[in-house]
């Protein structure tokens, strides 16, 4: 049982990661809450479904058409709703907000609410301490991992990386040192789209596809970024990996536990805002502070 | 005490557009039966004073005090259940009459309320917005977890009807929704002779540190917010399960909560008739247009998208601003075609 939770929990943890880090990277640099972010993840998938199942095409065509695709619709979100109301933190909340129904409403009348699956990259699997380990798994934990460090070295080590820094810390100062902020900014929603694109991808072959189905990581992402801490991209990380472990752990161990995953991580989140309000690794801006 | 209470309510009406369409629309409200009988309007104008109580209610939580509320729905479901439970009885307790379960609800409304303001009154801003976002999550959970109490999916059907008349549940939902705005009006009205909380709640909104440094424990406000907020958005919750017969977890989606908050913003925020225009707007007409059904969330999203992009004040207040103007020297309200106040007759432009 120990080595299924650890499997579980690495994979489950992995696509959190993924989506963590877009969301605390758009709040870390904009400061705004992008509520659509996890509907990327679902338009991602269902690319999948589209150009995999229904059109035939190879698996790795269809990947990168989705992942294309939905960052250029993550751009085009950025562009048209987000840039224009950007200081408005209640504003940019309810337009995301209102562009996830948007892209969950679209997909309704394009898909319908059936349930579907789209079919796995590669089949088979492996034995690991005993436990059945299916390729695609292994798949969504290396790619997720690749990408992570892409990211990360993309964030460290280059000139994009420091200026989008800069930027986070403090965005009149970057501003004033010549860095172009509404160029990151775009680059950043960019960033975010394709990494929820990415974790869409990777995944729509091991659940099942419908339109509602960017709700359930919608609120864990929200636990988990909370839990590492409002806008740090270490703290994303980190937070979905123990969120996905306590969810996993509350499947494993209660009856009642897929009713009750979603609830203990949020009980977590609150507890952490209560006890911790930076989170574990966050950063306290003196203005948001009571 | 009376004397003050009837000073507050001195004041023009007639010379006022906004609010002489207000009353000619309260009165429009009591006369609608005798126009139409037909059950499916009067059923749609039910739901719409209920949800016009549970808009104003986030609009005085969230509006009047700047703490942005994302889990309005939480008052609103435990209200239905609650009551749900007192009025099935069954397997806890005996069966309680109507008239009990809905105040009932209420005040288990109001608890809830003040519990959720207790990590409230720590955060500001998105932080706030993520911890009342999980409540009614957390609640929808146990609820699934609890199917012998909850009844799970499918709710606790079967509880009492308001009333046996349809005409009889319009009365008392459009009644009930007068008193209720007229109460919550009056308590943000900053203007008001008659309580002092109305400038209070500004005076918190518009800077917390300045208010708290004014000698003004904004502590004891918040709480009072989520509690009065709360106890609103219960009747609410209530009414609905009654006039539904059913209690089920819908009433504490994370939609309802998102709807209460486009509801007000799109009519207008900090405006407790903002919330009434948004909702007697948005609702029927989401409502109408059921006959293409797959569309209609579309229609609903792509309206708030537009009018956070070019009306971001909400359209109460913009039409409003088109057709009241303020005099510059008394600071009296007049209408806009006006060329002098009707007072002081100080040349308006």
């Amino acid at each position: 049982m120990i080595e299924g939770i650890i499997v579980q929990t690495l994979v489950k943890g992995s696509v959190y990661a993924l989506l963590a880090l877009g969301f605390a990277l758009i709040f870390g640099v904009a400061r705004v809450l992008q509520l659509s972010h996890t509907a990327f993840y679902m338009l991602a998938a269902f690319g999948i479904y589209t150009f995999a199942d229904l059109l035939g095409l190879s698996p790795v065509v269809s990947i990168i058409l989705s992942i294309v695709i939905t960052t250029g619709l993550g751009l085009l979100v950025y562009k048209l709703f987000i840039d224009r109301v950007r200081e408005h933190h209640v504003t940019v909340m309810l337009i995301t907000l209102a562009v996830a129904m948007v892209f969950q409403e679209l997909m309704f009348i394009f898909f319908t609410g059936q349930y579907r699956s789209a079919p796995a990259f590669v089949t088979g699997y492996w034995e690991i301490l005993g436990v059945k380990v299916a390729f695609q798994n292994m798949l969504v934990f290396v790619g997720a991992g690749v990408v992570l460090l892409i990211t990360w070295a993309l964030l460290s080590k280059t000139r994009l990386g420091i200026a989008i820094r800069a930027t986070a810390q403090d965005t009149e100062i970057a501003n004033l040192m010549g860095i172009n902020v509404s160029m990151i900014l775009f680059t950043v929603m960019g960033i975010a789209a394709a990494l929820a694109a990415v974790a869409g991808v990777l995944v729509a072959p091991t659940l099942i596809l419908e339109p509602r189905m960017l709700w359930p990581p919608f609120v864990m992402v929200m636990a988990m970024i909370t839990l590492g801490g409002l806008g740090s991209v270490k703290g994303a990380v980190v937070g979905a990996f123990i969120l996905a472990l306590v969810e996993v752990l509350v499947v494993f161990l209660l009856p009642t536990g897929a009713f009750l995953k979603g609830a203990f991580a949020l009980v977590v989140m609150v507890i952490v805002l209560i006890v911790r309000p930076e989170g574990l690794f966050g950063v306290v801006f003196e203005e948001e502070r009571l | 005490m009376l004397s003050r209470f009837f000073k507050d309510f001195q004041g023009d009406v007639v010379a006022i557009p906004g609010r002489l369409i207000a009353l000619i629309f309260f009165v429009l409200l009591f006369l609608i039966p005798t126009f139409t009988q037909q059950p499916y309007i009067l059923r749609m104008l039910i739901f719409t004073n209920m949800f016009v109580i549970f808009a104003v209610s986030w609009d005085f939580v969230s509006g009047y005090t700047g703490q942005l509320n994302f889990g309005h729905a939480l008052f609103f479901g435990v209200a239905a259940y609650a009551s749900a439970m007192l009025n099935r009885g069954a397997p806890l307790g005996p069966h309680w009459p109507i008239w009990a379960t809905i105040p009932i609800g209420a005040l288990a409304a109001v608890v809830a309320g003040v519990a959720m303001c207790l990590p409230a009154l720590r955060l500001r801003g998105p932080y706030l917005a993520l911890v009342t976002l999980a409540f009614p999550l957390i609640l929808l959970g146990v609820i699934f977890a609890n199917t012998q109490f909850t009844g799970g999916e499918l709710g606790i059907s079967g509880i009492d009807r308001i009333s046996d008349s349809r005409i009889t549940d319009y009365y008392i939902s459009v009644v009930v929704m007068l008193v209720s705005i007229f109460i919550m009006w009056k308590l943000t009205d900053a203007q008001s002779g008659l309580v002092r909380t109305g400038i209070i709640l500004h005076a918190i909104r518009e800077d917390e540190i300045a208010a708290r440094a004014s000698g003004i424990n904004t502590i004891r406000y918040k709480l009072f917010a989520f509690a009065v907020g709360g106890f609103f958005a219960g009747i609410a919750g209530a009414m609905y399960a009654h006039f539904l017969r059913i209690a089920g977890p819908s009433s504490l989606d994370l939609t309802l909560s998102f709807q209460a908050i486009i509801w007000t913003v799109f009519g207008g925020i900090v405006s407790i008739y903002g919330a009434v225009v948004g909702v007697y707007i948005l609702y029927p007409l989401t409502e109408s247009l059921r006959f293409i059904s797959q569309f209609r969330m579309l229609i609903f999203a792509g309206i708030v998208i537009l009018i956070l992009l070019f009306m971001p004040e909400g359209i109460a207040v913009w039409i409003r601003d088109k057709i009241e103007r303020q005099c510059p020297r008394c600071k009296l309200t007049n209408v806009s075609w006006r060329h002098t106040c009707r007072a002081c007759s100080t040349d308006l432009y």
